[in-house]
């Protein structure tokens, strides 16, 4: 089994909460890291089970390909769920722009 | 209060109609709700047309369903079409899902009628309900106390004497701990038994619907309602509902019963591990034999499952980022916009999980953390699949304590998870589990006894319900312990 890493950063957090597209405060990532490395360091009472040879279960309840019937159904209404978004416009979803400056 | 199971009976006789039992039920939430706050919102005029449709039919001479004029309580992560769902999260701010949760649809069409949407822990991520955006639900037997989570709004609901029965989810013990706290029977069914289709993901692999009732018949009639395959849901085991009522007379007596070692150490309050002494000499009393088993992996259940809910959830709550649905923070691009929404929509304990999480599958720790809880998560199966070799059912304690005071826990996340260490084990394995109210603390509050059954055998857990229900000492200090 991989070891566990060494206890959680500020700045491992700091990366995370980039990557999962959160903002984080001085203050809150100071309160996160310690909170987060406990967490982390719980976890850690893992490493003293022998698990070579231990297949990993994703799913406590195994079913294969689950298909079905190849016939038409009907979806959901478009209009209903383009009610719900903050902005739509002709038909579609609208956010602000993606790359660069407004067109 | 009236039972479910009377209700439906006297609404499809025409004794009783739907629309008066309706009434007293929001008299009852009017009366208490603005202490209690069980309720995100009480849908009185959906609620009102549902029952005047089924005193119409009663009147027509159809029948309405095994559940006619019953009203019910939706934990607000469940799908209601047209109907605010919340999730107790302000990152849900205005949505009205397009479509019912397939437990919703299949509530109407079993005749209940729906009041409203009770409030939980955001996202139901936590044991007491005090992460929600909306404040807390107090305890309905103490309103000082937290009445647990994170489905704590649909265990208030029923504990308050609001309706006979509300459906929550269980991620984690967040039906049967709630339940345990408020007095109330809670079921979390095998994985796969409900359909989640309508549920608002949490972790995936962990979530199940179920049902809370004053009753162990109710909750029994409840959970025949909801269960069933639904090809919605590609997770659902296809396997007709269970007939659970017609044994719930059964007894248990030549049943083995396992009281589970792992979960009567030093974690449990000694007033909490009475009552489980107690209930395995009532289920002794009752003809079974009860034994002491040892479910090795369980010890691990709380460290797997802080890896593996976590990293489903900040997969699932990707999705919320002020496209499609709910707020949008506005910005000048859409990064920016994707950011500040995610930052003012989502409370602490949300935006933990979803660090943890995605720290736990990032390159480097994927294998350390998520593979090792992954091969954990197989032990714990493995080690539950060994003790059903040797008894029919498990035994435990559902909370290690009974119901802690606001603020109590939320300056320390690890003592709020240590809330559900009995419970946990049961997601990750899947197997089914049922907290019964068993007597009081010695702080008079609840006491919930669980039991654990393999996969798919709810008929012979309930039947142990059944016998706990009838033996449940009446309110009294427990460290006595032991007087059966």
């Amino acid at each position: 089994m991989p070891a566990m890493p060494e206890r959680l950063t500020r700045d491992d957090v700091a990366q995370v909460a980039r990557l999962a597209r959160l903002r984080l405060d001085d203050t809150e990532l100071d309160r996160f890291t310690a909170q987060l490395a406990d967490i982390l360091a719980h976890a850690t009472d893992m490493a003293a089970l022998d698990l070579a040879g231990v297949a990993p279960t994703a799913h406590p309840y195994p079913l294969g390909n689950v298909l079905r019937d190849d016939a038409v159904v009907a979806g959901l209404e478009r209009d209903e769920v383009l009610a719900a978004a903050p902005v739509a416009e002709s038909g579609q979803f609208r956010v602000p722009p993606v790359i660069g400056e407004a067109p | 209060m009236t039972s479910a199971a009377d209700t439906a009976r006297a609404v499809r006789a025409g004794e009783r109609r739907a629309t008066d039992v309706l009434d007293e039920a929001l008299a009852a939430i009017e009366a208490r709700d603005a202490e209690l706050h069980a309720f995100n919102l009480v849908t009185a005029d959906a609620a009102r047309a549902a029952a005047e449709a089924v005193d119409r039919a009663v009147a027509a001479g159809n029948d309405p369903g095994p559940l006619a004029g019953v009203p019910v309580a939706l934990k607000d992560n469940l799908c209601t079409r047209g109907i605010p769902t919340t999730c107790s999260s302000r990152i849900l701010d205005g949505w009205r899902p397009p479509y019912d949760a397939t437990v919703v649809a299949r509530l109407a069409a079993a005749g209940a009628v729906a009041v409203g949407k009770t409030n939980l822990d955001e996202f139901a991520m936590g044991s007491s309900t005090e992460n929600s955006a909306f404040g807390p639900t107090r305890n309905p037997l103490d309103p000082t106390k937290v009445p647990g989570g994170s489905s704590g709004g649909s265990a208030a609901a029923v504990a308050a004497g609001y309706v006979p029965l509300s459906l929550g989810s269980d991620t984690g013990g967040s039906i049967r701990q709630p339940a345990a706290l408020c007095g109330v029977v809670g079921v979390k069914p095998t994985y796969g038994r409900v359909s989640r289709l309508g549920l608002v993901a949490f972790a995936s692999s962990l979530d199940q619907i179920g049902p809370f009732a004053r009753t162990v018949e109710d909750a029994a009639l409840l959970l025949e309602v909801i269960s069933g395959h639904d090809p919605g849901d590609s997770t659902s085991i296809p396997e007709s509902a269970p007939a659970l009522r017609q044994h719930l007379a059964d007894g248990v007596a030549g049943l083995r019963v396992g009281l589970v070692r792992e979960f009567l150490g030093d974690g449990i309050a000694p007033d909490v591990r009475a009552r489980v002494h107690q209930a395995a000499e009532a289920l002794a009393a009752a003809g079974a034999s009860v034994t002491e088993v040892s479910v090795p992996a369980a010890a691990y259940g709380l460290s797997a499952y802080y890896v593996i809910a976590p990293a489903e959830a900040s997969s699932n709550l990707a999705r919320y980022d002020g496209v499609r649905f709910g707020l949008r923070v506005d910005a000048s691009t859409t990064p920016e916009m994707y950011e500040l929404t995610r930052t003012q929509g989502f409370g602490d304990e949300v935006k933990r999980r979803i660090m943890l999480g995605t720290y736990a599958l990032s390159a480097g720790y994927y294998d350390a953390y998520y593979g090792t809880a992954q091969r954990v998560r197989t032990l714990i199966l493995r080690d539950f699949e060994a003790a059903y070799r040797e008894v029919d059912l498990l035994l435990s304690p559902t909370s290690p304590t009974t119901a802690f005071a606001f603020g109590d826990k939320t300056a320390d996340p690890m003592a709020m998870y240590m809330n559900d260490v009995c419970t946990i084990p049961s997601n990750l394995s899947g197997h089914p589990a049922v907290s019964v109210p068993f007597g009081v603390g010695d702080d008079g509050m609840p006491v919930g006894v669980q039991v654990l059954a393999p996969a798919l055998d709810e008929v012979t857990m309930f039947r142990a319900a059944a016998v706990l229900e009838a033996a449940a000492p009446a309110a009294g200090p427990a460290s006595g312990g032991g007087a059966g």
